[in-house]
């Protein structure tokens, strides 16, 4: 802590403390972000703190996505849980299966009685957290969905037109192709391999991913990620792969740091690295929407959100649960939402929110910025594509790490990598049907 | 002739040992008998409810093929860690007890690394090796070489097995330095009177005279490949590329605290304990009757 920071620090506490003299209700918030993204979180906690007298949201941070939740869990388990906890969406099941240990954000407005209209969020966003009949579970927070980013540089030295279609897959192999031919030793890259090109590629050509819509409809799902859309992706990615035309480089956003230094052309990542390439490219970039296979009836659909979501945790006072509520009104409410919206490249959680940024000229001073917005709202959400609710996700996703790198590598066929990945996918959903059934 | 001094009486000897028994209990036939108990459950993450499924996470484990492979790579990994910082440490060991001035200075900084905590060690060799900013990477792509530990198995081994044992040879080489110094200078110059030459007397009376302390280093070693190297595959691999670098400890860790999976990460710390215990037997049993006091 550098001296500014501790002198800051100290007169934050030192004006905090005679309001805490007066008891306002505490309201713990746990989350999982640094940087940037932490010190805007920490900003919108202070403004809701300076809105109101009644309640003082108290945020700490608890690690990474992962790491939160453990804490949450284990705080849970302890009986020392905080009343909010940040979940990343893969934790969804988890946390909807733990009855008992959650308060439903439907539930905490209808018991509190804030005001809340479910109709007010976007469905695209809001679906992810919400069940079958509509009842939203958790708030968005932060949520993304995966675009293509393009570096212009590297196509104009290519001798390719840098306003080139790059609307369908088919069109991406050809500029591949011609990137190849040109010496490029990264024609394209990616980032979360599962969450682009299986999950968001199910979405958005319609087709499931899991059966029981994604999961949704009950804990007896099964994945069906070796379906014909699928395997055929995954074999033209492990080809590109083979013939170098698309570069592995890591389960994570590893690939982010080889496109932002300029060596690869094309890269599959979420559109909330906006911030991160406008700060270091050092090229022409441009976002377009993510491609999407023309043969296949019904595409594109929507792509579906990656991010976090933030739940109520049971075991509180009401008065204090009142205090959740207004705190979850404060982060709906539309300049609030506008605001993170703009600053982030999150997508917007109400319609509100992204009106008012377009009303505001954002998009027009930013172009781009609106590419995940309209990719992900134009088509209303199918069974198909609201989202994913599986249980041991996270591991899941680890199968699918391994089986996809060995496509990558060479060492199997799209088709058998699949096959293999819904085996042992499916041995731990029936796990997590066990454990929470 | 029988040296033993007995105790009169019970109460002193069970006094003394007692803080012993207390830390073992505590610190290891508590949370051992909890991993056994909880072994037999698949509970949810929060604790709300639990599902007895008897030996069923054991059965679900070991008729999994992957979970069996790992047995296999933990195998690979343990031994490539043992040898690698033991054999190294053993040189320079040897070569510093050599030197007549300035092993002082030499032995500090051979000591150093062992400072740097495992996941740290992790990053720094992954630093090196980043596939398109690593310096180790881009020599080596000079020499005509294109290192990807991001997709070979082999070299993701490779490096996690470099990155883990780097500071495991300056707590080696601490050992052996230090027995080195023990070796009784008499014995050493009767042979060279003799006529053995170096490698001869290292081989013949040196060697002999540590096997001791190297049965000690490869016991704690192995028990260090087996548990204490998950930050390090944290840091660099998480397992992969494929399953290549998972090792049994990993999985545990993986399973359970990311994929909350209680009841097969409590599963698999029960079969890893039975394994190392099973180790550690065989190694007093065989090994040790090779080694001379």
């Amino acid at each position: 802590m550098t001296p500014k920071t501790l002198g800051v620090f100290l007169a934050g506490t030192a004006i905090l403390s005679p309001f805490a003299a007066t008891a306002q209700t505490e309201v713990l918030f746990w989350h999982a972000f640094t940087g940037r993204l932490g010190e805007l979180l920490a900003e919108q906690v202070d403004s809701f703190n300076a809105s109101q007298d009644t309640y003082v949201v108290v945020q700490s941070h608890k690690g990474n996505y992962s790491e939160t939740l453990n804490a949450g869990i284990a705080a849970f388990r302890a009986g020392e849980q905080p009343h909010i906890l940040q979940v990343f969406e893969v934790g969804t099941a988890t946390m909807m299966a733990a009855e008992g240990a959650i308060v439903p954000v439907y539930d905490l407005m209808e018991t509190t009685g804030a005001e809340f209209d479910p109709t007010a969020y976007v469905g695209a966003v809001a679906g992810y957290y919400t069940t079958s009949d509509g009842r939203m579970l958790s708030l968005p927070y932060n949520s993304s969905t995966p675009v293509l980013w393009v570096n212009r540089d590297a196509l104009s030295a290519a001798g390719i037109d840098p306003d080139v279609d790059l609307t369908t897959w088919d069109q991406v192999g050809t500029v591949l192709d011609q990137l190849a031919e040109a010496g490029s030793t990264c024609p394209m890259t990616t980032s979360w391999q599962s969450w682009i090109h299986l999950e968001n590629l199910s979405a958005y050509h319609n087709v499931l991913f899991a059966t029981k819509e994604n999961g949704f409809g009950g804990l007896d799902t099964e994945l069906s990620v070796n379906g014909p859309v699928q395997v055929a992706h995954i074999q033209a990615m492990g080809d590109w792969a083979q013939e170098g035309k698309f570069i592995y480089a890591g389960r994570r956003n590893e690939g982010g740091a080889n496109f932002r230094a300029g060596e690869c052309a094309l890269f599959t990542e979420s559109s909330a690295g906006y911030a991160g390439i406008n700060a270091e490219a050092e090229f022409e970039f441009d976002v377009r929407p993510l491609p999407y296979w023309a043969s296949v009836d019904g595409a594109p659909q929507n792509t579906i959100i990656g991010g976090a979501s933030l739940w109520a945790l049971e075991g509180h006072e009401a008065d204090e649960y009142a205090g959740v509520a207004a705190f979850f009104n404060f982060l709906s409410s539309t300049d609030v939402q506008a605001k993170y919206h703009q600053d982030t490249g999150y997508l917007p959680i109400t319609a509100a929110a992204g009106e008012a940024t377009r009303e505001a000229g954002f998009y027009e001073e930013n172009p781009g910025t609106d590419v995940a917005v309209i990719q992900m709202t134009t088509n209303e959400p199918t069974g198909n594509s609201k989202g994913l609710r599986l249980g041991s996700f996270d591991q899941i996703r680890g199968i699918i790490d391994e089986e996809l790198e060995a496509v990558w590598a060479g060492d199997k066929t799209a088709q058998e990598a699949l096959d293999s990945a819904k085996a042992r996918g499916d041995q731990l959903l029936r796990r997590f049907e066990q454990a929470n059934g | 002739m029988d040296k033993r001094v007995t105790f009169k009486g019970w109460l002193l000897p069970l006094c003394l040992i007692a803080p012993q028994v207390f830390i073992s209990a505590v610190f290891f036939f508590y949370p051992a008998g909890k991993a056994i108990w909880q072994s037999l459950f698949i509970p949810d993450p929060f604790g709300l409810s639990s599902q007895y499924v008897g030996l069923g996470n054991f059965e679900f484990l070991l008729s999994d093929p992957f979970y069996r492979q790992s047995f296999i790579t933990t195998a690979i990994f343990s031994t490539l860690v043992t040898l690698a910082s033991m054999v190294p440490a053993l040189f320079l060991a040897v070569l510093a007890d050599r030197l007549i001035k300035g092993a002082g200075v030499y032995r500090t900084l051979l000591i150093w690394p062992y400072a740097i905590a495992p996941a740290i060690a992790g990053l720094l060799w992954l630093f090196m090796f980043n596939t398109r900013v690593g310096v180790v990477a881009w020599y080596l792509g000079k020499l005509g070489y294109d290192w990807n530990h991001v997709l070979n198995g082999g070299e993701a081994m490779g490096l996690v097995v470099v990155a883990s044992a780097w500071g495991r040879i300056s707590y080696n080489f601490l050992f052996f330095f230090a027995a080195l110094q023990a070796v009784p200078k008499s014995v050493i110059e009767a042979a060279a009177i003799d006529g053995a030459r170096f490698w001869r007397r290292f081989f013949t009376i040196v060697l002999p005279l540590l096997s001791p302390v190297a049965f000690f280093l490869l016991v704690v070693n192995i028990v260090y490949a087996f548990f204490e190297t998950f930050g390090v595959i944290h840091t660099i691999t998480a397992g992969g590329p494929q399953q290549s670098t998972t090792i049994l400890v990993y999985k545990v860790f993986s399973d359970g605290f990311v994929g909350q999976d209680l009841g097969s990460s409590a599963a698999q710390s029960v079969i890893l304990l039975v394994l190392v215990g099973l180790l550690t037997v065989i190694q007093f049993k065989y090994i040790e009757k090779k080694v001379h006091y």
